[in-house]
This record gives C-alpha cells, structure tokens and sequence, in this order.
C-alpha cells in the first residue's frame, strides 16, 4: 500500500494523475547553431559544447523512448549539423525504431554530409527559411551568405529525394510576404510548410518591439492560409500556428503537458516542452540520472501539470479546459508570472487587457532592430 | 469534398511514409513526416494494397472480392480514404501505363 501511494503519480497539488504514452520526441542534440535568429527557440541561458551527451547516449536514449512508445524523433537543435556524429546518432534513432525528422537550417551540412545522412535513415527533412530573398534571409538570421546556402541545400534534399518540409517563422518584419513564401515552398518541391508566428518566450521576447504582429497582419496570415489551403489542396500541406496575442482562445502547448510529446536537450536534460526551463522554480532531470521511462511516469516536473485537477478559476470551471489545456505554461510564467495561471493569452484572462494592450503598442513599434541569439563569451 | 483520386489513377505511398507496427500499442501506424497515424482495419486493408503498379479499379476488386462486399461501396471507401491521405500529401498518385 505504502509503495502504491510512492508510485503513485501526481500533479503539483497532490491530486493523481494518469500518465499516457508520448509519440514524439524533440531531440535538441545541440544547441550550437552558426544563425542567430532573435527569435531562436532555444532558451536564453544555452547549453555549451562540453555538456553535450554523446552518440552513444543518444542510442540508450532513443531505445528508452521507443520502449516508452515514442514513434518518431524530431533530431533538432541549434544547429543539428554542428554535431560531427550526426549520422550516428540519426543511426541510432532508426536502429531503435524511430521514424527521423531532421530540423535544420541547411547551413552547414554539404551535398556528402547529406547522402550520409541519407544512408544513415533520415525519413523527412525539415529546412527553415528566414525570409524569400537573399536580404530578408541573411538578415534575420545573422548570416551573411545564408540563402544562397539554404537554396543549394534544398536542391540537395530534392535530389536525393527526402520528403521536404519549408519551415517559416513569421512577423512583423516577413508577414506580408507570406503569399510569396507559401509559392517559395512550392516551387522548391516542399510537400509541407509550417507557417509559425513567433512565440514571445526567451529570446523572442526580448525582440517584442521588432517582432509583434500587428492585429491587421494577423488577421492577414489567416486569410493568406485559408486561401492557399483550398488552392494547394493536395499539392501542399500548411501548418499554421497562429499570433495567439490575437486570439480569443490560447494554443493548447504541447497538447496537454506530459501527454503527447517530451523534449530531450543537449545535456540529456528532459523537459516537457523546449521552454520549460523558463519556469525557473521546476526541477527537471537527465537521462545520465534517471531512465526516460521514470522521467516521464514518476518525476514531478512531468506530472505537475498532468490532468485537469490543478487548474485554477476560470480555467476549472471552463468547458474548454480539455481543448486547450489552460493554455501554455511558460507563457502563463513570462505574462503573468506564475505558471500555474490561466494563459494571459485567453480572453477570460483576467489579464488579458492588458495582454492585448502590450501587444498592440509593440506591434506599433518603430524599432526594426534585433537583438541576435549568441551565446556568452567562454563557450 | 471533391475527390482527389480517380479509378485509373495508381496510389502509393511516396518516399517518407510507412506502413509499421506500434509495438507498445500493439497498433499499425502510418509513419509520415511529422505525423504517425493510427489505422483501423480498413485503413491498413486498403494501405496494404498500395503497391504502385495497380489502379485503384484493380484495388477495389481485389478488395470486393476479398471482403464478399459491393465494389461500389468498397469504391467509396477507398477514395473517402484515400482522398484524405493525398490532401494530407501522404499518398501520391501516377497515371497507369
């Protein structure tokens, strides 16, 4: 009885919870990256080369996760190229079962790297785009040189004959271009695109004033998407991740924290969305500690937010609290400084006024200038 | 929605997507980039057939004559199923030759 109730997993205030089984995996096997795009999704306080697990780590790590019911593996990073022992560990991923998406930048990976990767059992390569011409790309992403990189590796993957999904980040800087991206990702032969509008945590954040969608640009990117969705219907899929500043409801993060998917980082540091550690009081553990298996079931920072049972008011008594989850955690943390509150983002927020109003005076900035992700001197 | 397929178009599953056993679930999935869908038994039935060299008509009638059920209906089925997949860039289509 006494090691039931051990075992026995539960959220943040003591009320069991029923983990489920997680399809995917995000396996941030750097956070190296030769770009230094403001918006990086990586968090501000970056993981250094040294810290990095190894290839081998990685295999025991994809096994665990396939074992746990893990079907496929996002390999991303940083830069995902930066590693040398990027087959290997794409390798290990298909070794244990695993189907591989590669996240990358294009940049750095050249035409034999590739046909390796492609040996090695990459099944889908995802490229990001910073912008559809050579001033936008290089801009945003802080390297000069990059679009001209990023097309030749497009036609690489074409030609060696990877599934292709186009990758673009949207705001107040590209979001009027997004007719042109959409045919951009056509013309390349993309069977996808995944349209996303920034999400202001960590180092987007500290861009608000550049990088905020005005109102009218968002309602724009919806009706661009809806159009393009029936014309290119079967031709090319589009993902789209709305400006949620600018919706009523807020994004259901991750589909429910702890319930679908998991992230493991350089360090072999398991969290349950890529920002998590932005929630600064949570513990999160490691794969070099703890079996991926009793991360996900047994650690408190995997059951914290499990379930329904920890929502608060207007959340509990909402009838959309198992549609949208209460929204993102680490938005609840940067917006209304704790993590357990309702999205800010949610019109029922009681925050959300102010939300708004913040958001609309940083769209109406004038400011174009970027602060770039870079890491600390010393790494 | 309108069909995407007709009877002389041949399906199969292009490069990136696969037909697997999930053996925690004890399910068959449709591996696809950024996606793994769960199959019933008609769906598997009918992904099973995909071999890239026959035509939906040749599919349906293998799968009538299978299944003891109506081609029309089979018919249906198939390109209910079918059409969500290619909107979904998961199944592509050649002209038989």
């Amino acid at each position: 009885m006494k090691d039931d109730q051990q075992h026995q997993p539960r959220d943040l205030d003591g009320n069991p919870v029923t983990p489920g089984l997680p399809m995917a995996m995000l396996a941030e096997v750097t956070h190296r990256c030769p770009l230094a795009c403001p918006y990086c999704s990586n968090p501000v306080e970056l993981v250094r080369a040294a810290s990095e697990i190894s290839a081998d780590d990685w295999g025991r790590v994809f096994r665990q996760a396939a074992d746990l019911g893990v079907l496929q593996v996002h390999v991303s990073g940083g830069e995902p190229g930066v590693r040398k022992d990027l087959a290997q560990i794409v390798a290990h991923a298909r070794d244990a079962g695993l189907y591989v998406n590669l996240i990358t930048s294009g940049i750095g990976i050249t035409r034999d790297r590739l046909i390796e990767l492609d040996q090695a059992g990459v099944d889908h390569v995802q490229l990001s785009l910073q912008g559809i011409r050579p001033d936008m790309a290089d801009r945003i992403s802080g390297h000069p040189g990059s679009w001209d990189k990023k097309m030749a590796f497009s036609d690489w993957v074409t030609e060696i004959g990877f599934p292709l999904t186009i990758n673009a980040v949207v705001h107040h800087q590209n979001m009027d271009r997004l007719p042109d991206m959409i045919d951009l990702a056509e013309r390349l032969g993309a069977r996808r695109i995944e349209v996303a509008t920034v999400q202001f945590h960590g180092w987007a954040d500290l861009n608000r004033k550049a990088l905020m969608p005005t109102r009218e640009q968002a309602a724009f990117a919806r009706q661009v998407v809806n159009e393009a969705r029936l014309r290119l219907r079967g031709r090319l899929v589009i993902d789209y991740v709305p400006a949620d500043h600018h919706a009523i409801y807020p994004k259901a993060c991750m589909g429910g924290w702890g319930s679908t998917g998991l992230n493991v980082g350089p360090d072999g540091t398991v969290l349950p969305c890529h920002a998590a550690q932005s929630i600064d009081w949570m513990r999160f553990e490691n794969v070099q500690e703890r079996s991926l298996s009793d991360i996900w079931h047994l650690s408190d920072s995997f059951n914290a937010f499990r379930g329904t049972a920890w929502m608060p008011e207007p959340c509990q008594s909402c009838e959309r609290k198992t549609v949208d989850f209460g929204g993102c955690r680490c938005q609840a943390m940067a917006l209304a400084g704790d993590a357990r509150a309702t999205d800010p983002v949610c019109s029922k927020s009681p925050l959300h006024a102010g939300v708004v109003a913040r958001a609309e005076e940083d769209a109406g900035a004038t400011t174009a200038e970027l602060i770039y992700r870079r890491m600390k001197k010393g790494g | 929605m309108t069909p995407l397929i007709e009877l002389h178009d041949v399906p199969y599953l292009p490069r990136g997507v696969r037909l697997q056993s999930d053996r925690v679930r004890g399910i068959r999935v449709l591996q696809a980039p950024e996606r793994a869908m769960q199959l019933d038994q008609i769906g598997e039935a009918i992904l099973s057939e995909l071999d890239g060299t026959r035509s939906m008509d040749s599919i349906v009638g293998d799968l009538a004559a299978r299944y003891k059920a109506p081609p029309e209906q089979i018919a249906g089925d198939v390109r209910d199923f079918l059409t969500g997949l290619i909107e979904r860039r998961m199944v592509f289509l050649k002209d038989a030759s």
